[in-house]
C-alpha cells in the first residue's frame, strides 16, 4: 500500500513514545551513567571513563559465559527449527483435530516461566520425577544437578518443550496460505515430495521462518528465568547464561560500574544481529510487494 | 498411509508437551508422603487439600490476585497507546518512521536484565515500588511494541478507501476511528490483547523485581515458598498448575490467531 506523506502522524505515535520513552529511556540512561562512573555507595559517583568496559571486554568470566550462550542458541536454534517445519508438515490441514493441535500445542507458550522451570526440575529429579525415575531404572546414570552434561541436556530439552511450538505455529500459517492450486500443479508435472517442500513450501514458508528464528534467537539469547530455576546456573558454573551472570553481579553483588557496562554491551550484540534479521526481512518483504 | 504417518507424528509430539505437564497435575492431587514415599503414576488416595491451601490463604490467592490486576492494567495502557501508533504506521509516512518503527521493535529485544536494576531505582525514586502500576508499565517495555507490530500487521490489511469514504461522509477523525475503524480491526486487537496478557503473564524477573509485599506476583510467591518451608511439592505443583489455567482458557477464543499473532500479523 502507498502511504501519505504527512508529518502530523506523529502526533498519532507521541503516546506510545512517551510510554517507551519512561520506561526505556530512562533505565537505558541510567545504565549508561553507571557505565562510566565508580561508586563506593552513598550515591557518590566518581568518573571512570572506559575502565568498566576494558574489565568486561578482557573478563574471562564474562567471555565463558557469552561462549556458553552462543553454544545454547546455537543448539536451540538448530533443533527447533527443522523440528517445528517437520511437526508443521504433519499437522492436520483443518476441521476439529487441528484446532485440538494448536489450542494443545500453544499451551507451553503460555506457562509461566519459572513454572516452567519448575516443572522441568520436578520432572527430572531422580526421587520423585517420571524423567528422572525412568531414566534411572534403564539404567542410565542421569543426574542434572550434580553433571554438566546432564544439566545441559535438561535445559535443551526444556527449551525445546517450551518453544519448538512457537515454530510450528508460524510454519503452519504459513503453510496455510499457499493455494491448493500449487499442490496440484506440482501432482501434474510429478513433483516428489522432497520437491514440492524445496520449490513451493519452504519458500512459501521463509517470511514467517525468519521471524520465528529471530524471536527463538532474540529470547534465547536473553533466557534467564527457565535455566536459573532447573539449575540455578550450576553445577559450577556451567549454565551460567549471559543474563544469570548479569544478574549475579548487578543485584548479588551490587558491582554497578562492571554490571552496567557489561550490560550495554550485552543489548548491543543483540541489538546487532537483530538488525540484520530486520533489515533482510524488511527487503523480503519490499520483494513480495512488488 | 501418508495420513497415518502424519497422525503418529502429532500424537508422540503431543505427547511429549503433556507428560511433563500431566506430571505436575498429577503430583497436585498427591500428599507430600505419597510424593516422597512412593512413586506412583496416579495419585493412589485423591486429596484436594493442595489446592484448598493455596485458595485459603491469602498470601497465595493474593498471588493471584495481584498478578491479574497488573497484567490487565498492562494490557488496557498497551492497547491504548498502540492503537494510535499503529494506524500512523500503517497509514502515513512521516519523518523518522522506519528508524522509529526499529527503535520500537528493539525495546521488544533488549534483556529483561539489563532493565531490572535501573527499573527498581526509578520506580523507588518516585514512590511506586510495590504497586500494580509499576509492574504494568515496566512491562509495557516489551508489550508496546509488540501491539504496535501485531495492530500495524492487522490495520495493513483493511483498504484506504474505508478512510477516504468515511471523510466524505463528514466523519471526523475521533469518530471514525472509533466508529468504522476499530471494529474492522476488532480480531487484531483482541489478538494483540492476547499477547499483551501472555508476556506480562509469563514474566518473572521485572515483577519479582518490583515488588514487595502488596503487588507481588504469584509467579514470585512460588518461589520464596519453595525456599522458605522445606520442600512442600504438592502445594507448588498446585500453584503452578493454577497459573497454567488462564492461560488455557484465553487461548481457546484466539486459537484461529494464534500463528498470526505471533508472526507479528504478517502471515
Amino acid at each position: 500500500m502507498d502511504k501519505t506523506v504527512n508529518n502530523k502522524a506523529w502526533f498519532l505515535v507521541l503516546p506510545v513514545l512517551v510510554v517507551v520513552a519512561f520506561s526505556a529511556v530512562i533505565p537505558l540512561m541510567t545504565v549508561v551513567n553507571y557505565s562510566v562512573n565508580d561508586t563506593f555507595g552513598n550515591n557518590d559517583f566518581f568518573w571512570a571513563g572506559l575502565e568498566w568496559f576494558e574489565e568486561a571486554v578482557t573478563s574471562d568470566r564474562i567471555h565463558a559465559a557469552l561462549g556458553r550462550q552462543i553454544l545454547f542458541s546455537s543448539i536451540i536454534l538448530a533443533i527447533e527449527v527443522p523440528l517445528g517445519i517437520y511437526i508443521a508438515l504433519n499437522m492436520p490441514k483443518q476441521g476439529v483435530w487441528s484446532s485440538l493441535c494448536l489450542v494443545l500445542m500453544a499451551l507451553p507458550l503460555l506457562i509461566p516461566f519459572n513454572v516452567v522451570g519448575t516443572i522441568w526440575q520436578i520432572f527430572g529429579r531422580g526421587d520423585i520425577g517420571l524423567l528422572g525415575h525412568t531414566l534411572a531404572a534403564v539404567g542410565i546414570d542421569y543426574n542434572y544437578t550434580n553433571d554438566p552434561l546432564d544439566a545441559w541436556a535438561t535445559i535443551i530439552v526444556m527449551d525445546v518443550w517450551h518453544w519448538t511450538s512457537l515454530v510450528a505455529l508460524l510454519c503452519y500459517a504459513g503453510l496455510q496460505s499457499i493455494p491448493n492450486a500449487f499442490y496440484q500443479a506440482a501432482k501434474i508435472d510429478q513433483a516428489s515430495r522432497w520437491k514440492v517442500f524445496r520449490y513451493i513450501e519452504l519458500p512459501k514458508m521463509q517470511g514467517v521462518l525468519l521471524i520465528a528464528v529471530l524471536l527463538r534467537f532474540m529470547d534465547s539469547f536473553m533466557i534467564y528465568t527457565e535455566p536459573f530455576v532447573v539449575t540455578g546456573g550450576g553445577p559450577g558454573n556451567s549454565t551460567t547464561f549471559l543474563s544469570i551472570d548479569l544478574v549475579k553481579q548487578a543485584v548479588g553483588q551490587f558491582d554497578l560500574g562492571p554490571a552496567a557496562a557489561f550490560s550495554i554491551m550485552y543489548f548491543l550484540v543483540i541489538l546487532l544481529v537483530s538488525w540484520v534479521f530486520y533489515t533482510v526481512m524488511t527487503n523480503l518483504e519490499k520483494a513480495e510487494g512488488k | 498411509m501418508r495420513l497415518r504417518g502424519s497422525a503418529l507424528v502429532m500424537v508422540l509430539y503431543i505427547l511429549f508437551l503433556l507428560v511433563p505437564i500431566y506430571w505436575l497435575l498429577n503430583m497436585s492431587l498427591k500428599t507430600n508422603t505419597e510424593i516422597t514415599s512412593t512413586f506412583t503414576l496416579f495419585p493412589a488416595n485423591l486429596t484436594f487439600q493442595n489446592y484448598v491451601v493455596i485458595l485459603t490463604d491469602p498470601s497465595w490467592y493474593m498471588g493471584y490476585v495481584n498478578s491479574i490486576i497488573y497484567v490487565v492494567l498492562n494490557t488496557v495502557i498497551s492497547i491504548t497507546v498502540a492503537l494510535p501508533a499503529a494506524y500512523a504506521f500503517s497509514r502515513y509516512s512521516f519523518m523518522g518512521d522506519k528508524h522509529l518503527f526499529f527503535w520500537l521493535l528493539t525495546n521488544r529485544m533488549s534483556p529483561p536484565a539489563v532493565f531490572a536494576l535501573p527499573f527498581f531505582q526509578l520506580y523507588s525514586s518516585i514512590g511506586l515500588f510495590d504497586t500494580h502500576i509499576a509492574v504494568a508499565l515496566a512491562h509495557c517495555l516489551f508489550n508496546v511494541p509488540l501491539a504496535v507490530w501485531i495492530l500495524e500487521g492487522f490495520m495493513r490489511g483493511v483498504p484506504k478507501e474505508i478512510d477516504e469514504t468515511a471523510y466524505i461522509d463528514g466523519y471526523s477523525f475521533p469518530r471514525f476511528f472509533i466508529r468504522i475503524f476499530m471494529p474492522l480491526v476488532a480480531s487484531g486487537i483482541g489478538v494483540a490483547a492476547f499477547f499483551c496478557f501472555m508476556f506480562s503473564w509469563v514474566e518473572l524477573l521485572l515483577s519479582r523485581t518490583l515488588t514487595s509485599v502488596n503487588a507481588k506476583p504469584i509467579a514470585a510467591v512460588m518461589t520464596r515458598t519453595v525456599s522458605a518451608s522445606g520442600m512442600d511439592w504438592g502445594v507448588l505443583a498446585a500453584a503452578g498448575v493454577l497459573t497454567i489455567i488462564p492461560g488455557a482458557l484465553v487461548i481457546w477464543f484466539v486459537r484461529n490467531y494464534i500463528a498470526k499473532g505471533f508472526a507479528l500479523g504478517r502471515v
